[in-house]
């Protein structure tokens, strides 16, 4: 028996707030991680007036900002840099990946592999809550003296090192956060080795729980470095070490009293270490979800399903060795620079192994046009853009001229913002029956999807011509002052516009969010039909997840098997 | 229903070896230095091949490495690359880089 | 809620859950402080006038500690062993000397940093000093951390032992994986920074 035989009735604060069941813990972690998206989406928000409209005061909210942020409504450089700078930590460490890791990831894995939890649930629990404490640290930041951190979400020394106290609370936030994916990542290995239900080999899990896995292992191996980086950014600021400041720096006419000695570039070294990785944890998940909606709604297997594992794998290893691929312009020589290119252009086969094997998976499929599966569709084309547009970024002749432009910027957000956030889209979706018990609305659902894909493309592809031409990124005033970015001004007011387009086309996803919780149609345990082990739970699925412990007899994507009775055969259904 | 008492103490004894061996390996490292290789690299050398040593007892018998599953092999592997690969590619990095 | 493979192993991998666990803690905690030694070989091979460590540090006091932590190495294991033999006693005696041996490491790292403190060497005085507080702290804090689990296991262990033997005896065993990982990077720290 694996639910609670003791029913034992929790007060409400165990089973909804300090809860160590991983569906309750996983929707902890989507709830968060929607809310700072909305957060951090409304911080671009701010910035793509200003990029649109340089220096005209901020209309109707211009005054919430005070005189040290906006005076007369006007945003100040440094404003704009705070802006920037946890837009991209939010949207990345709050945002995603607690969506796309924590929240998915928790909810769907012990299900999809037929446990009744997690292996761990109270690290599991502390894991959670680790992150909403760097999340309290991250926006409370927004409210010291002299304001958040504003170095970029890279935090580059020497600059995050003598910034204001904002840097000193990032790094903190960023402790606990690293603290949260380093617990979350041990209970999400040792769930998918040790829990897999009897008969769920490894190469019967679904492609989302390997996902999953191998995305486990980079934040586990990739995050430490990154947190010994932040202990020595707070040695340098709060002990006065030189970690990474070198010998003589001059700041504002002033030769900085410190003892020097250090290295800038150690830092950018422990970064991105962590970092490359990192975009890793925010594009695998989204393709496990991808896979997963696909098969489901081409009613077929997925094609080349073990290549796809091995791809993945392939890919996780290489992604620890290609990071200087981002530090082409810091006088790197050529040896170095034709290794990191090397491995970045390998590391670009298993992504397209992946996605040639989810296009292929379309070919002569039965396909139902549901709302997940248009934002699965169109991820595959927008990951396609993302994917293209970084292979000059990782070739180091090409870099020299895009590094630090909109090109990088429109190459990023095309993978994460059109790429990953779609195919969380996608994964709400497809699996808010399961989690609520309700189905939502297919018409809100076509509502949300068309004008995101049309204004998504309205604010990114403009980005990559840009940065061609030229056009450095963090500037305040969005290049104005520069002669040659003159002519893309009238750029940078259609890709605003699509931005707050595209924040009108959220409206409908967050009504029916809330609205199908009361009204939505009841959905049975298996709503889609579909194959794999969490459709073989109620919905939503109890305390200890399964009445009895499932057994599991096949593969994970066995659709349209000739000669069987329905299109589709559940991988524990017996015989 | 306690593990195999007598295995237990064969483990017991290990253990001592192992300290005693510990011992004698942290004095070597100690007169190494005092009396060892004057130059720097040999010196690195000598402590850093000690060291090794030491750890790797620490490692295959306080720690029972030395019967430990595959599994468990496995990920220390990995992690062992990677560890070597943060140890010198920034070195290799800066060793590299264009100067004027 | 019954979670499968707490305390006996799971056939095809042969392990329990928390000693997987543990082991992939410990990866993480290699990765860390490989980032802080990768930190100190680009200081030194940065440097034209890289201080030899004695310069600032007394070898004497860490060869002490030295010992003191493999010899707590010693007393953690044969904490576990006692606690496999079902000898509760031995095992507290073990586990409270291992505690004690930890506290001793800590003094001696206060005699030590205090020294430095009065003699006007801070980690804003140069690099050298900085990456040696910078990993002599964070073992340290390391250290802290392994003796308040030991303390819980010493004090507060009787009724889980007693409700189940062979579940707190591989906790413990974890609890040791990670009490021998800390000495292990400091039979590195000792000679890198001290005799180098």
């Amino acid at each position: 028996m694996m639910s609670d035989g003791h029913h034992e009735e929790l007060p409400f604060w165990r089973k909804y707030i300090f809860s160590t069941d991983h569906k309750v813990i996983g929707i902890q972690y989507c709830v968060t991680g929607l809310v700072f998206l909305f957060f951090g989406f409304c911080l671009m928000m701010l910035m793509r007036w200003q990029l649109a409209y340089p220096d005209q005061p901020i209309p109707l909210i211009g005054g919430l900002f005070g005189d040290a942020r906006a005076p007369g409504g006007i945003m100040l450089p440094d404003f704009y840099n705070e802006l920037g700078a946890m837009h991209g930590t939010i949207m990345v460490f709050l945002g995603v990946v607690p969506l796309a890791v924590g929240g998915f990831g928790n909810l769907i894995l012990p299900l999809q592999i037929g446990a009744p939890d997690m292996a761990f649930p109270k690290i599991n629990m502390v894991s959670y809550w680790s992150l909403f404490l760097g999340g309290v640290t991250m926006f409370g930041s927004f409210f010291l003296e002299g304001g958040a951190a504003q170095s970029g979400w890279t935090s580059y020394a020497p600059l995050a090192d003598i910034a204001s106290s904002g840097q000193t609370a990032w790094l903190i936030g960023m402790i606990f956060l690293i603290t949260s994916s380093l617990l979350g990542s041990i209970n999400f290995i040792v769930t998918t080795i040790q829990l897999r239900a009897k008969g769920l080999s490894f190469f019967r899990l679904s492609f989302f729980c390997w996902a999953q896995f191998v995305t486990a292992f980079l934040l586990l191996l990739a995050f430490p470095p990154l947190e010994a980086a932040g202990v020595l950014q707070l040695m340098d600021r709060l002990a006065d070490t030189s970690f990474f400041l070198p010998d003589g720096l001059v700041i504002s006419g002033e030769i900085l009293e410190r003892s020097g000695g250090g290295s800038p570039l150690l830092w950018q070294h422990l970064f991105w270490f962590l970092a490359h990785p990192e975009v890793y944890v925010l594009i695998l998940p989204a393709m496990g979800i991808v896979a997963e909606v696909i098969a489901n709604n081409t009613r077929k297997p997925l094609w080349g399903y073990r290549a796809m594992v091995y791809a993945l794998i392939f890919l996780g290893f290489m992604s620890f060795i290609v990071w200087a691929h981002h530090m082409f312009m810091t006088g790197m020589g050529s040896t170095l620079a034709t290794f990191f290119q090397t491995t970045t252009m390998i590391i670009s086969i298993p992504s397209v192994i992946i996605l040639s094997a989810l296009l292929l998976s379309l070919w002569g499929g039965s396909i139902r046009f549901n709302t997940p599966m248009l934002f699965a569709l169109a991820f595959l084309p927008m990951f396609g853009i993302g994917g293209l547009t970084g292979l000059p970024l990782g070739l180091a002749a090409p870099d020299i001229a895009l590094h630090d432009t909109y090109y990088v910027i429109g190459h990023f957000h095309y993978v994460v913002a059109p790429g990953t956030i779609f195919a969380l889209f996608a994964g709400v979706y497809f699996w808010y029956p399961k989690a609520t018990g309700r189905k939502m609305s297919e018409t809100l659902g076509k509502w949300h999807f068309w004008p995101s894909l049309i204004f998504m493309n309205g604010v990114f592809f403009p980005m990559l011509i840009q940065g061609l031409y030229g056009v450095s990124r963090r500037l305040a005033d969005g290049g104005a002052t520069y002669d040659f970015a003159g002519s893309v001004g009238p750029l940078n007011r259609m890709m605003s516009w699509s931005a707050w387009g595209l924040a009108l086309a959220q409206i409908p996803f967050v009504i029916n969010f809330f609205m199908s919780l009361r009204n939505g149609k009841t959905a049975g345990d298996n709503p889609w039909d579909a194959t794999t082990v969490e459709w073989a739970a109620p919905s939503p699925p109890p305390h200890g997840n399964f009445a009895t412990e499932p057994v599991v007899y096949r593969g994970p994507y066995e659709y349209s098997v000739p000669g069987a009775d329905k299109d589709f055969v559940p991988q524990t259904q017996e015989g | 229903m306690g593990a195999d008492h007598a295995e237990i103490n064969r483990h017991v004894r290990i253990y001592l070896m192992v300290f005693a061996s510990l011992l004698v390996l942290t004095g070597l490292t100690v007169a190494a230095w005092k009396w060892g290789p004057a130059a720097v690299g040999p010196t690195i050398a000598v402590a850093l091949l000690i060291a090794i040593v030491k750890a790797s007892l620490v490692a295959l018998f306080f720690m029972h490495l030395s019967a430990e599953k595959r599994l468990i092999y496995w990920v220390l592997a990995l992690t062992v690359a990677f560890f070597l690969a943060l140890l010198f590619l920034p070195i290799l990095t800066a060793s590299n880089a264009i100067t004027l | 809620m019954l979670i499968p493979y707490v305390v006996k192993p799971r056939a095809d991998t042969g392990l329990n859950n928390g000693k997987i666990g543990i082991w992939l803690f410990l990866a993480s905690e290699v990765m860390l402080f490989g980032a802080l030694f990768a930190t100190y070989l680009m200081m030194r091979l940065g440097s034209s006038d890289w201080p030899v460590g004695t310069t600032y540090l007394d070898p004497r006091w860490a060869a002490l500690n030295t010992i003191v932590l493999i010899t707590s190495s010693v007393t953690m294991v044969m904490a576990w062993a006692m606690s496999a033999k079902r000898n509760f006693k031995m095992f507290r005696f073990y586990m409270l000397c291992t505690v004690g041996l930890g506290l001793v490491f800590m003094g001696i790292k206060y005699i030590e940093y205090t020294a430095k403190f009065d003699h006007h060497y801070y980690p804003s005085t140069n690099v050298f000093l900085a990456i040696y507080f910078t990993l002599t702290g964070l073992h340290g804090l390391h250290v802290l951390g392994g003796m308040i689990v030991n303390s819980y296991f010493a004090l507060f262990g009787k009724k889980a032992y007693n409700e189940n033997p062979e579940w707190f005896t591989n906790r413990v065993e974890n609890s040791g994986l990670f009490w021998h990982f800390v000495d292990l990077v400091w039979i590195f720290l000792f000679p890198i920074l001290y005799l180098l």
